[in-house]
């Protein structure tokens, strides 16, 4: 059997099936949205141009930035935390980490989202509860805004950031943590300047997948952003199917996927494609 | 470096662990000389190692108490006591440079960066790095990284240097190269040196006294000649090299030692063995015991026949079975050893009084 799949045309056959639906599914149509980008409305660089020179295509672009380096770091922080106890723990605190990392998998990114509107709108749980105990008078605006974008992508992005950390703690040689302390280190030096630096790979895995995974969110920062906060995906969605200015949407679809994909051989470059699972 | 005044003097009281319902060590009472070389000899699994954890400090012990220097540290945490520790496959920090593993210890104790750079440095020169600072680990050798950990454990100056089987993952003709260096530097620092390993011939080799544990016991502690020739039991007679071991009948204290009768000849033995009962075994070291054509009057003997031989190079190994079937090793000079096969294989073996110890009849 392992003769068989280590066969170089009994792997071709094996992951073609794979590679055929990637190329009709994928690469075709993005081939075709590249088309778009250069002919439409009229054969040139115009549009790519414009993306260059519109100031709402920029900010747009910067904001998108701007929230995903937010989220990346929030949720490497908070899965960093999660993920030592559910790597280190105590047999029971690691059921319930296992618990916290695994159920959001089994909610639709939908269900969270509007899970989240119903906490934080206006008159939502947080907003009702903080006025009743007098902590607030009026309602804070907690949603449709950024803020409401960068709570629901976080959530959303947690369980994704665990699992390269999750295996680069599993590597780790308990005596290296032993013979710090051994030498006079304390716990917080030891985790620090020891344990931190040792899963390197595990944080930059970690980062990258939640960066990348944010440039291209859609279904969170619409329902939670309300319009007001538009990301990148939002923007070339609104271009395509409501002003309607194909071109333009394409080519800023065609400069995220450029983007997006220097970012993932920066990845593969720093971490090994098997700590990431 | 450093004064001997320095090193440590620990004392173990009734120390005992159970992991769960395991007792992996039980009633230790054990006392280590300032700046002495102790070393912690068993099988797997005999208790060494973990007695070795518990004076470091990462496992606490269930029952006893521990003292250094006259202080009960049971209860203190591991980075607060003053021990180095080198550990099996030498745990170093693998994100950070030579040099940096080695001022590690002395950063955490918050020296000032003259001293961490004039005490790294010397230590590196001590072990023999210099060239190596800025490397990191995973770029060194086995050798050079248990040179390494040995720095790092030692650049403090703690009282005691603690060894958890430093050299098992080394080959031969480097460990005893490392052996020899780790020697040196017990002598140069003067620091207690508590050393764990599961080899006999390094123990010997190494320490100034040898603690043997099995099952979770201390079984005897002693210098190295005291417990091989003077064996408290059979596990440590045996544990520590090849024994031969005969029958002894009739046995009684006399001047100085022992008689007793052994295939029908009387045997004496002398030196600090003395009857624990009309019955023994009479146990004697394979390289103690010689062949002779036939018996001398006053002499130790028995007679034997030989059945086979190995040739071991600088010297022979002959198997023999005595008249009354025991069965007994000896080592001997290559030539001995063809004589006495061509002889119609039947020799005399004998050894002088002192070598010969009594263990307890059939008991361990």
């Amino acid at each position: 059997m392992k003769a068989y799949l280590s066969d170089r045309m009994g792997a071709a056959l094996l992951m073609a099936p794979l590679l055929l639906f990637l190329g009709a599914a994928y690469a075709w149509p993005f081939f075709g949205v590249v088309n778009w980008s250069f002919t439409l409305p009229e054969p040139g660089l115009g549009q790519y141009g414009t993306l260059l020179s519109d100031p709402l295509v920029q900010s747009v672009f910067v904001r998108t930035l701007r929230i995903a380096a937010i989220v990346t770091i929030v949720s490497v922080a908070a899965a960093y935390a999660i993920t030592v106890v559910w790597v280190r723990g105590t047999p029971a605190q690691r059921v319930i980490a296992e618990f916290c990392i695994l159920v959001p998998f089994w909610i639709s990114v939908l269900t969270r989202a509007f899970g989240w509107v119903a906490l934080l709108s206006n008159r939502g749980l947080f907003n009702t509860w903080l006025q009743a105990i007098g902590f607030i008078s009026e309602p804070l605006t907690l949603v449709r805004n950024e803020f409401g974008v960068i709570v629901g992508m976080t959530h959303f992005l947690i369980p994704f950031a665990v699992f390269p950390l999750a295996s680069s703690m599993h590597s780790l040689d308990d005596r290296v943590l032993l013979a710090a302390r051994g030498l006079g280190s304390s716990r917080m030096r030891t985790f620090w300047s020891v344990f931190v630096p040792m899963t390197r790979s595990g944080i930059i895995g970690s980062a990258l997948i939640v960066f990348v995974f944010s440039l291209g969110f859609f279904v969170t920062p619409a329902i939670l952003g309300g319009g007001r906060s538009v990301m990148v995906a939002e923007l070339i969605y609104l271009r395509i199917f409501q002003s309607p200015d194909w071109g333009l949407g394409a080519a800023i679809s065609v400069v995220l996927v450029l983007f997006v994909g220097a970012l993932m051989a920066l990845l593969f470059r720093y971490v090994r494609p098997k700590q990431l699972i | 470096m450093q004064q001997p005044g320095r090193a440590a003097e620990i004392k173990a009281i009734g120390i005992g662990k159970s992991f769960g319902s395991f007792r992996a060590l039980d009633d230790l009472t054990l006392d280590i000389g300032r700046g002495e070389f102790l070393t912690l000899l068993g099988p797997s699994g005999s208790g060494k190692t973990t007695f070795l954890m518990i004076l470091a400090g990462f496992v606490q012990p269930t029952d006893g108490r521990l003292y250094s220097d006259g202080v009960d540290i049971t209860e203190r945490p591991a980075e607060q006591r003053a021990a180095g520790m080198v550990f099996q496959g030498y745990a170093l920090f693998p994100h950070m440079s030579v040099e940096a593993n080695i001022a590690f210890p002395l950063k955490v104790r918050k020296k000032s960066a003259a001293e961490i750079k004039r005490r790294v440095s010397e230590m590196i020169e001590r072990v023999g790095l210099k060239g190596h600072e800025k490397k990191l680990p995973s770029q060194l050798s086995g050798g050079q990284q248990q040179r390494v950990a040995l720095a790092r454990a030692l650049v403090f100056e703690p009282g005691v240097l603690l060894l958890d089987e430093p050299f098992s993952a080394l080959d031969k003709g480097l460990r005893g190269q490392m052996q020899a260096e780790m020697k040196r530097l017990h002598q140069e620092t003067g620091t207690t040196f508590v050393f764990v390993t599961h080899d006999q011939s390094e123990a010997l080799a190494l320490s100034s006294r040898v603690a043997i544990f099995n099952h979770g016991k201390l079984l005897q502690v002693g210098a190295p000649d005291e417990v091989y020739d003077r064996p408290a039991n059979r596990f440590v007679a045996e544990f520590l090299g090849e024994i031969n071991m005969l029958p002894l009948k009739g046995v009684r204290n006399a001047d100085n030692g022992a008689t007793g009768l052994c295939e029908d000849r009387t045997i004496t033995l002398r030196g600090n063995a003395s009857a624990v009962g009309s019955n023994a075994i009479l146990a004697i070291r394979p390289e103690y015991m010689s062949i002779a054509p036939e018996a001398t009057a006053g002499e130790n003997g028995i007679a034997a026949t030989a059945v086979a031989s190995t040739y071991l190079g600088a010297a022979t190994r002959l198997d023999l079975t005595t008249r009354q079937g025991a069965k007994v090793t000896v080592s001997v000079p290559n030539e001995v050893a063809a004589s006495a096969l061509s002889k119609g294989n039947s020799v005399w073996l004998t050894w002088p009084a002192e070598k010969g110890f009594l263990l307890p009849d059939g008991g361990q």
